[in-house]
């Protein structure tokens, strides 16, 4: 990265030779793949195929085949739909908020935030089908459908959010299918074909840049009160019950505060996973490991704020059931797992972090790994002890009704799962670049319709 | 033209003629049909009945033919439920010995089997030094259901008779009225035939469960959907009482109307207003707010002295 006057400084020559330096770097992957790439397709494949083997034995014996039983009802398949529509909060977060409040060092990071976004928020929509009991039946969601109820409020903004997100990543998006458009004359027909229709015609002049910047001002604004309810939405499902534990005003915000850290997490790794893999060094620099790591602390110690409303205001009065429930959390059979994924996962990240030296890139990573499996344990924290301590007491059951570990059924769709967002992840940046080059570029003064038109640009 | 008439002619004929050789074949058919009939060996055994025109005349009992009579319940009518009543029971703790016989009655009459209980006998103690006692909980058909309002299909509904049933041709099977329930009243069909007792034809209700399949009798029960106490209202229907009030020995549980003001056990009957005032009636989880339809009658004066259940129930799955 070179600052503005640097790059005016150039000669034209030189100014480009940087652009297209950037535009080799960041189509590099696009045009090679190495065995270790191809290998970590294959494996991902496969998880999925055993995932969906578990799925189709599911669908035949039903829902039997998971670990799931009356009181346990909602199980692995719940708790992970809330990690998914977590995770996919970030794209706001990264590309809305940052963008709002006028900090420029996210621009290169963007486009990593929205594909996390739109490809968690994908599986979250599947995994809730797959937890159904008849997924033959979900179109009675529109033939039947009762706004009064919190999962059709959770269809409504789940999709709506999903459109929106797809926008978000398309629409900055274009001039970079042009550009593979133009230079990726190497590919397949059909890939070339898929780029000339998804590139609309992108020629880069005047008007087409003024249309397309309007655009994304305005999805900016809406998708973050899109965001917001989404989560708030996914809170209320467990709110709008009457159990202890789910029975709190503080859900929402709660939601939304851990759906913002385990994101940013996510980002991070996923920075660091293409930093390494594509050669972005130039690019996904160190400053924004840097910038990524203090956003890391202050959503932690958000997140921190609310795990304090949500589990010591209750426990100062330990009223009935939800004493029970907290006792069990604290000091019982799910002390080991609450205590890990608090310290870990919010405590020691906010803690370490305070330091530099943890904020370069492979400690920030190894820390946001943490951050990210802790909030998927958080999740089934969030979920099953609740349900196995319901206000009537569980008596004359079998005795693996009234305890829950998840099936291999179960692990192995929630696998399946976690791979397919990992797979649309790669695959995508397989087709399509994953750095933005105009938003970067822009960030170094670089008029944008010199960018997408070399010939003009070399007059 | 005139070749064309003929034509057309011959083959109406043949038409015709293939008509009537059809319908004497099915005819020949239904005769010897009949005559079959009527070679069936008598058993012997004779049943008086009246004909339509008020005849007696005696039937052997193999010459009968059994047919249901035409009371199905349509979906609308399940959905709106029995115009003028307002279903209710009353639970006496006082009278419960953890028998048991109101898990089994509803089981036998809904062809369920353990480990699926639509009524479960619990042991309480609400405080650590206050007496043990035995509690009967079957759904509570509450009058602020929290599970009929979160639905997303309207799949479970509350009737005008009180009573909040299920349509198991609708759940789609997310089971948020099982996490929204706070007493655990509902239950899941996790797999097929999910804890499907025997089709009990020795039963006296056997007909009316099983020839008239409709959202009340609660046969439903298709795998992947949720299911639970349905106040038996088919029962109510024919002015019976559900299976559980029936079945228990001691006569814990009480059914009646709110409106009529009235509740039975089969032998007793009381006021219901007398009752839960005289008795100190209450209802389970009273600050939930749920505005349950079955009330409870506090353990006092026992009939029968508390014992711990000795027996595992539903040790297996």
């Amino acid at each position: 990265m070179i600052h503005q006057a640097e790059y005016h400084s150039l000669t034209e020559e030189e100014q480009r030779q940087h652009r297209r330096e950037i535009r080799d770097v960041v189509l590099r992957p696009l045009r090679h793949t190495g065995l270790l790439g191809k290998l970590w397709i294959a494996g991902l494949i496969i998880v999925i195929l055993i995932g969906c083997y578990a799925y189709y034995l599911q669908l035949r014996y039903g829902l039997k085949v998971t670990a799931m039983r009356d009181y346990a009802s909602w199980g692995l398949y719940i708790s992970n739909f809330v990690f998914f529509v977590a995770i996919s909060l970030v794209g706001a977060l990264i590309s809305s908020v940052l963008r709002l409040t006028n900090f420029d060092w996210y621009r290169p990071i963007t486009r990593i935030a929205e594909i996390i976004a739109v490809s968690a928020i994908i599986f979250a929509g599947l995994i809730i089908i797959i937890d159904m009991g008849r997924p033959d039946r979900v179109l009675n969601l529109f033939t039947h459908g009762r706004i009064q109820s919190p999962i059709v409020w959770d269809v409504i903004v789940v999709s709506t959010y999903l459109v929106t997100s797809v926008l978000f990543l398309y629409m900055p998006l274009l001039p970079g299918i042009a550009l593979c458009r133009d230079q990726l004359t190497e590919k397949p027909k059909w890939q070339r074909w898929i780029y000339k229709v998804l590139a609309l015609g992108w020629k880069g002049n005047h008007g087409q840049w003024k249309i397309m910047k309007r655009s994304i001002a305005i999805i900016c604004i809406l998708i973050i009160p899109l965001a917001i309810s989404i989560h708030t939405v996914t809170a209320w499902l467990f709110a709008t019950t009457l159990r202890p534990g789910w029975d709190s005003t503080n859900f929402g915000p709660y939601f939304v505060a851990g759906a913002f850290q385990a994101g940013t997490a996510c980002v991070i790794i996923a920075m660091y996973a293409f930093r390494k893999a594509y050669g972005l060094q130039k690019y996904l620099t160190e400053v924004h490991f840097n910038q990524m790591g203090k956003l890391l602390v202050f959503l932690c110690l958000i997140y921190a704020y609310f795990n304090l409303n949500e589990y010591l205001v209750p426990a100062y009065k330990m009223r009935g059931a939800e004493g029970k429930l907290l006792n069990d959390l604290f000091t019982g059979h799910y002390a080991p797992l609450y205590w890990s994924v608090q310290v870990f996962g919010m405590a020691l990240p906010a803690l370490l972090l305070l330091w530099k030296k943890a904020r370069r890139p492979l400690p920030l990573a190894i820390i946001a790994l943490f951050v990210v499996v802790a909030a998927w344990f958080k999740r089934f924290l969030i979920v099953t002890p609740i349900m196995l301590h319901p206000y009537t007491t569980i008596q004359n059951v079998p005795p693996n009704w009234a305890v829950y570990f998840p099936s291999w059924v179960e692990l192995a769709i929630v696998a399946a799962s976690l791979a397919g967002v990992l797979l649309i992840i790669t695959v995508f940046s397989k087709f399509f670049p994953i750095i933005s080059i105009w938003e970067t570029l822009e960030n170094e003064g670089i008029e944008l319709e010199e960018l997408d038109n070399p010939t003009k640009a070399a007059s | 033209m005139e070749k064309e008439k003929t034509d057309g002619s011959a083959r109406r004929k043949f038409l015709k003629f293939g008509l009537l050789a059809g319908g004497a074949t099915l005819a020949g058919l239904g005769i010897q049909q009949q005559l079959h009939a009527d070679t069936i060996p008598p058993s012997g055994k004779k049943i008086k009945l009246m004909t339509a025109d008020g005849k007696l005349v005696e039937v052997d009992t193999n010459h009968m033919h059994h047919h249901v009579a035409e009371n199905a319940i349509s979906n609308l009518q399940a959905r709106q439920g029995i115009e003028g009543k307002k279903f209710v029971m009353v639970i006496d703790l006082a009278r419960c010995a953890n028998a048991r016989n109101c898990v089994e009655g509803c089981q036998k009459m809904h062809h369920k089997k353990s480990p699926v209980e639509w009524i479960k006998v619990n042991k309480m103690q609400d405080a650590r030094d206050s007496a043990p006692y035995w509690m009967a909980q079957p759904c509570f058909h509450c009058d602020n259901p929290p599970c009929t309002k979160v639905c997303p299909v309207d799949a479970t509904f509350k009737r005008n008779d009180g009573v909040v049933l299920i349509d198991n041709e609708r759940c789609i099977g997310c089971r948020f009225c099982m996490a929204a329930c706070p007493y655990n009243a509902r239950v899941f069909n996790w797999g097929a035939n999910w804890g499907k007792g025997e089709d009990s034809t020795a039963s006296p209700n056997a007909c009316v469960t099983t020839c008239n399949d409709s959202i009340e009798t609660s046969l439903q029960d298709k795998m992947g959907t949720v299911s639970k106490c349905d106040f038996c209202v088919d029962m109510a229907r024919q002015s019976k009482l559900p299976d559980c009030v029936t079945s228990c020995p001691n006569g814990t549980l009480f059914f009646g109307d709110a409106n009529e003001d009235v509740v039975t056990n089969g032998e007793d009957t009381f006021r219901l207003s007398e009752l839960i005032r005289d008795r100190a009636g209450y209802r389970y989880l009273e600050e939930l707010g749920t505005e349950p339809r079955v009330y409870y009658l506090p353990a006092v004066e026992r009939q029968f002295p508390f014992e711990e259940d000795k027996e595992i129930h539903n040790p297996k799955e």
